[in-house]
């Protein structure tokens, strides 16, 4: 049973109330480098949104493949390539599965949410023209702005940005007054890594779409920390990368509706995208490899799909059960300590706090928090937008993943409360 | 591995701590001869520096600056550091404070800016402290552009 409410605070602080069946203690266990110290503290891990950790059985799939399985996809009569392209496809089915997409030829492999979008960028930004316009919104990471920006640089087109209010939520009625008749595409985050407000991604895709408008959707934040389904969001595009999914860095996949991606002319060319190549002409493969050209990260493939193996396994809806119990927790915690201001109070949020306190940088608190084991991020988060529009040089940020517990959040207060006694 | 609680207070030394609440000589002079801009994009920090010439003395060192403890305090201590000074031996100054943060062993920080020195144990914050004396050296430079310690 996977209650997606709160629990009620019936357990002593420190202890984490989970979902049935949700043991966090087994879990943690799983993650080798969550068991160290630091600086003298246990190692209170808070920065998953930067990156997550990975489980031993996403370290073991890769270290298995390099031990047995490794030699290049798609290519060779041997039994190792054979193996390898049947582990590179098997990732390539369990993402499909993972986000309910129709066909494997709607999952394409790339480095990360980064390329994702510059890929979408470079090709569908290829058919765009002088005064076609984009429409993101102001709570973008820099990586869903600045593709956008090169691409107006290089076609003419321009780029919209929906604002967001003083909560960090969306305006949704001012998003909706962007849509216009040279909107060529939607391109906006599922959640903002900066503030945590999680977008109406499908009431902003239905009216998109009401315009004929395809939406590309940056899932980077939302990808393990809920359930997503391409064909009940009815998304055009989905970005998201493994390593904040508990899988490797150096890979990540963009999700295309088939019918869209036919249309599309490749991205890079090389190796696995061609059918035949001649010096009079060359044909193109099909869906996906049409889209990923060279030999691409087997070893990563192999650690997406353990990770998403393994999520699978912990269920998504325990993931964000367990996480809205964290956020409520922090949030209190973080709002009772003095001249603390959050930064980021949508109404709907996931497992990420970005804050404030009075009189102390953002760094410094970073550092004391460091020297007590408590790993968060300071600075800008990579949406300077974002810190603009609240008049703020960045904030601290604590983010959560299924593997947190109450005692980490404990932790980070103590060293809050030292910091502000340190810097008073 | 730096030990936690001691190292803490060895960053931020009770000098830091005064200089960053009330930094000296932090404000827009209404006059100056040379100026530059400083810009640390890796947390934000930022800083404006104005100087005006005496002859070949540096008379007034000003700045505007947002920034962490470390960085407010290195602008304070430097700004009462080569006030007074020609502009020559100010370049000595900035040398001696860099190679005094980046090689203990042949650099020494001369004075108050010796209180700055927990930094070299904290590698992502050295150029925190770095930033307006860069800054710095690009107004004795006359370098309009803002310079960055990435």
């Amino acid at each position: 049973m996977n209650s997606s409410v709160n629990h009620p605070a019936t357990v002593e602080t420190g202890r984490l109330l989970s979902p049935p069946g949700f043991d966090v203690e087994a879990i943690r266990r799983d993650f080798p480098i969550l068991h160290q110290q630091i600086n003298g503290y246990p190692l209170a891990y808070l920065d998953s949104a930067a990156s997550t950790q990975r489980p031993i059985q996403v370290i073991d799939a890769i270290s298995r493949y390099y031990t047995h399985d490794h030699a290049n996809v798609h290519r060779g009569v041997h039994t190792l390539s054979h193996r390898a392209t049947d582990i590179y496809e098997g990732a390539r089915e369990s993402v499909r599965s993972f986000i309910n997409a129709r066909s494997t030829r709607e999952i394409v492999f790339t480095r990360g949410t980064t390329e994702a979008i510059n890929l979408v960028a470079a090709t569908l930004g290829q058919r765009l023209t002088a005064g076609d316009e984009i429409l993101i919104s102001a709570m973008e990471h820099h990586s869903n702005i600045v593709p956008w920006q090169m691409l107006c640089e290089r076609k003419g087109t321009i780029l919209r940005v929906a604002p967001i209010n003083d909560q960090g939520e969306l305006l949704f009625d001012e998003f909706e007054k962007l849509l216009g008749k040279r909107t060529r595409l939607v391109a906006i985050t599922h959640v903002s890594n900066a503030l945590g407000s999680v977008n109406p991604v499908r009431e902003i895709i239905a009216s998109a779409h009401a315009h004929g408008i395809p939406v590309l959707i940056d899932g980077a934040q939302a990808i393990a920390h809920q359930s997503v389904d391409v064909q009940a969001l009815d998304c055009d595009f989905y970005a998201f990368s493994s390593h904040k999914m508990c899988g490797p860095t150096g890979i990540g996949a963009l999700y295309g509706r088939e019918a869209l991606l036919e249309t599309l002319p490749p991205y890079q060319g090389g190796g696995d995208m061609i059918l035949t190549v001649s010096f009079s002409g060359t044909t193109y493969n099909e869906l996906p490899y049409r889209l990923e050209a060279g030999t691409p990260h087997i070893a990563g493939a192999a650690g997406l799909g353990a990770a998403v193996d393994y999520l699978r396994q912990v269920g998504m809806d325990n993931i964000a059960s367990h996480e809205a119990e964290l956020l409520t927790y922090a949030s209190n915690a973080l709002s009772a300590l003095p001249g603390l201001q959050l930064v980021g109070t949508a109404a709907h949020k996931a497992g990420v706090v970005s804050f404030n306190v009075d009189g102390i940088h953002p760094h410094d608190v970073g550092t004391v928090l460091d020297q007590h084991g408590v790993a968060i991020r300071a600075g800008h988060h990579c949406a300077m937008p974002v810190m603009e529009r609240f008049g703020i040089p960045g904030t601290a940020r604590a983010s959560f993943a299924f593997y947190n517990t109450r005692a980490e959040i404990d932790q980070m207060i103590d060293a809050l409360r030292l910091a502000i006694r340190m810097f008073a | 591995m730096s030990g936690s609680a001691t190292s803490l207070t060895d960053l931020y030394r009770q000098t830091v701590l005064s200089h960053s609440r009330h930094p000296h000589n932090r404000r827009r002079p209404q006059v100056y001869d040379l100026e530059a801009e400083g810009h640390n994009a890796l947390c934000g920090d930022k800083i404006h520096v104005y100087l005006r010439l005496q002859d070949d003395v540096l008379a007034d060192v000003a700045y505007e600056a947002s920034g962490c403890a470390i960085s407010l305090a290195s602008a304070s201590m430097m700004s009462d550091a080569v006030t007074g000074k020609t502009v020559e031996a100010t370049r000595q100054s900035i040398d001696d404070f860099l190679t005094g943060l980046s090689s203990p062993q042949t650099g020494k920080l001369e004075g108050e800016l010796a209180a700055l020195g927990g930094v070299r144990d904290y590698p992502s914050r050295i150029r925190c402290a770095t930033l307006p004396w860069q800054a710095l050296c690009a107004a004795l430079d006359a370098v309009q552009e803002t310079v960055t310690t990435e």
